[in-house]
């Protein structure tokens, strides 16, 4: 009597490939941006200001994706702008998971005072509007990379708290867990050993999410100027610059607008993938 | 003869609430089977909880002993009380679909105990996992233990449950219902099972079904539950031929049998019912609870 559930395969779908590969391009030309960015990023030229993208005339070889009203290179900008933003995405989105996931998976398996205190801090935090309250503690922090990363964890542990408390939850009622307490495993060992192996595939789900968000957020906050340095090229930033001058140079608004949305696109759907591929149960 | 398990005027109650078992007391004998009978809701898989430390959060046992192998379980320190049960007693649980980590294989779901409770080495515990994946009649063990939960079927799942609670040699068991979440068909087999495990490893069974039927085939002696309260404790034999109490009597009587699976069917009558709605509510005046 073989059971032929143990013969599913699960191919690496397109959806995998696709996100999986943008971001380690993305990620291949944040590290060598140095090396393969055809311009300075920061280097003004009136004289070159507006260029149009390489397939309309009127263009300068070496401009790729044309050039913003500074004759800064919109291509070399880009790719700088990746360093920040895969940064923050992969710090931000690391320590959001990590306080996140812990206090959650403590509330829901733990219940009792410790979930009321954790559930409580949820239900106020998610009052305050997102963005207005990263804005204010970055004008609070004042601006800079860690300042970011401190505004993007402390807004944002919450949804990984909330999710994986219900999962803690339903996991904890299931009859395994009360199989290892027989067994005479403790119930931080019970938490660590049977409860966390189980969240997993959410919590990867949820930590890739969060990289896009924290792309968002980074987005937002150089948007409106509260990023780093304003000399650093930042996808926000252009966003902004390129939105005053869109009727003359579109390009400067659409190319790093693209960018961040296929970025951000590829985090939630490499979350999903892997969840598909590594969740031990078919759902 | 001494019991193995001997449980004293064991009371549980919603924390700030009402009583769930009203001094409940049995005894599980080594090497007999033992079976708690009730409708649903009667606390028949509570005494169960009570005894192995897995009562529900809202529960709290509040009052009576809990005597184990000699040892008062209500007594020890919570930790001491979780090695004790962790060494000499097992569970067979209800859900063979939620009883094993989905996330991990069934290899070490069964050695863990054997590693952590008595020490073995990984080598020793695999071969003896083999062999009792073997006892329990599943193919090609080398291979399930490998497989994921997911990747096998009800009754498979329920067998390797079996052999992992009789995997450390506990000297009690207690089945919750092993055969209620299973195909009808299978339930059969899986009973024969238990049975035929319980009396080759000698262990002391409490087994927890409503199903008089089951009981009939596997237990020695048994208890019937109301509505938390024992209402009978007897010896099988004594039991099918001449029940003492009135509740136990109907409970007979609505075994539907084979030859006439509808006529036999009759519900407990409604005097019944009241008389011993009547006694469990005079235990409580007379317990003050």
């Amino acid at each position: 009597m073989r059971d032929a559930r143990a013969d599913v395969r699960r191919p690496v779908g397109l959806r995998l490939w696709l996100s999986g590969g943008w971001l380690s391009l993305l990620t291949l030309a944040a590290i060598f941006a140095p090396l393969i960015a055809p311009q300075d990023p920061l280097a003004q030229d009136l004289f070159l200001g507006r260029l149009p993208p390489f397939w309309e005339s009127g263009t300068e070889p070496g401009f790729y994706l044309g050039t913003d009203s500074l004759g800064r290179d919109v291509l070399s900008r880009i790719l700088y702008g990746a360093r920040l933003a895969l940064i923050v995405a992969l710090v931000a989105g690391t320590l959001t998971c990590l306080i996140g996931a812990t206090l959650g998976l403590i509330a829901g398996y733990y219940r009792g005072w410790p979930d009321r205190i954790i559930s409580r801090f949820v239900d106020i935090w998610m009052a305050f509007p997102p963005v207005l309250f990263s804005i204010l503690l970055i004008a609070v922090l004042g601006p800079g990379l860690v300042s970011i990363i401190i505004a993007i964890v402390i807004i944002d542990w919450t949804r990984f708290a909330r999710v994986i408390r219900a999962e803690a939850i339903s996991q904890g009622a299931m009859d395994y867990v009360a199989s290892a307490q027989v067994a005479g495993r403790t119930k931080f060992g019970t938490m660590l050993a049977e409860i966390l192996p189980n969240v997993l595939p959410t919590i990867v789900a949820l930590l890739t999410l969060e990289m896009g968000i924290a792309v968002i957020i980074e987005a937002i906050l150089s948007f409106v100027n509260l990023s780093i340095s304003t000399d650093s090229p930042t996808w926000g930033g252009m966003i902004s610059e390129g939105r005053i001058s869109v009727h003359q140079a579109w390009w400067v608004l659409v190319f790093p607008l693209i960018t961040l949305f296929l970025t951000v696109l590829s985090f939630s759907q490499l979350g999903e993938g892997l969840k598909d591929r590594f969740d031990p149960v078919l759902r | 003869m001494s019991a193995y398990l001997s449980i004293r005027n064991l009371s549980v109650a919603l924390k700030g609430g009402g009583p769930i078992l009203r001094r409940v007391s049995l005894d599980v004998h080594p090497g007999q089977v033992h079976g708690l009978v009730g409708e649903s809701g009667a606390g028949k898989s509570m005494i169960g909880k009570a005894v192995l430390g897995t009562l529900p959060r809202a529960l709290q046992v509040t009052g009576g002993e809990i005597w184990l192998d000699g040892v008062n379980l209500e007594t020890l320190p919570p930790s001491e009380r979780r090695r004790r049960i962790g060494a000499t007693a097992a569970l067979i649980p209800q859900d063979p679909l939620t009883a094993l980590n989905p996330s991990k294989r069934i290899g070490p779901q069964i050695t863990r105990r054997l590693v952590d409770i008595l020490g073995w080495s990984r080598a020793d515990a695999q071969n003896r996992a083999l062999e009792l994946l073997a006892e329990v009649h599943i193919p090609e063990p080398a291979r399930v233990m490998r497989n994921y939960p997911h990747e096998l079927s009800g009754g498979m799942r329920q067998r390797i449950l079996i052999a992992a609670a009789f995997a450390a040699e506990p000297q009690l068991i207690i089945a919750d219902e092993p055969t209620t979440a299973l195909d009808v068909t299978v339930q059969k087999q899986i009973l024969r099972l238990i049975a035929q495990m319980q009396a080759r490893h000698g262990t002391a069974l409490m087994f927890v079904t409503h199903d008089l039927g089951v009981v009939s085939k596997v237990c020695d002696s048994l208890s019937v539950l109301y509505a938390g309260l024992v209402v009978e404790n007897a010896r099988m034999r004594r039991f099918f031929t001449r029940p003492i109490h009135p509740y136990s009597a109907a409970l007979l009587a609505a075994t539907p049998t084979y030859t006439d699976p509808f006529g036999s069917l009759k519900p407990v009558p409604q005097n019944v019912i009241t008389a011993v709605e009547t006694e469990v509510s005079q235990h409580d005046r007379r317990t003050g609870a």
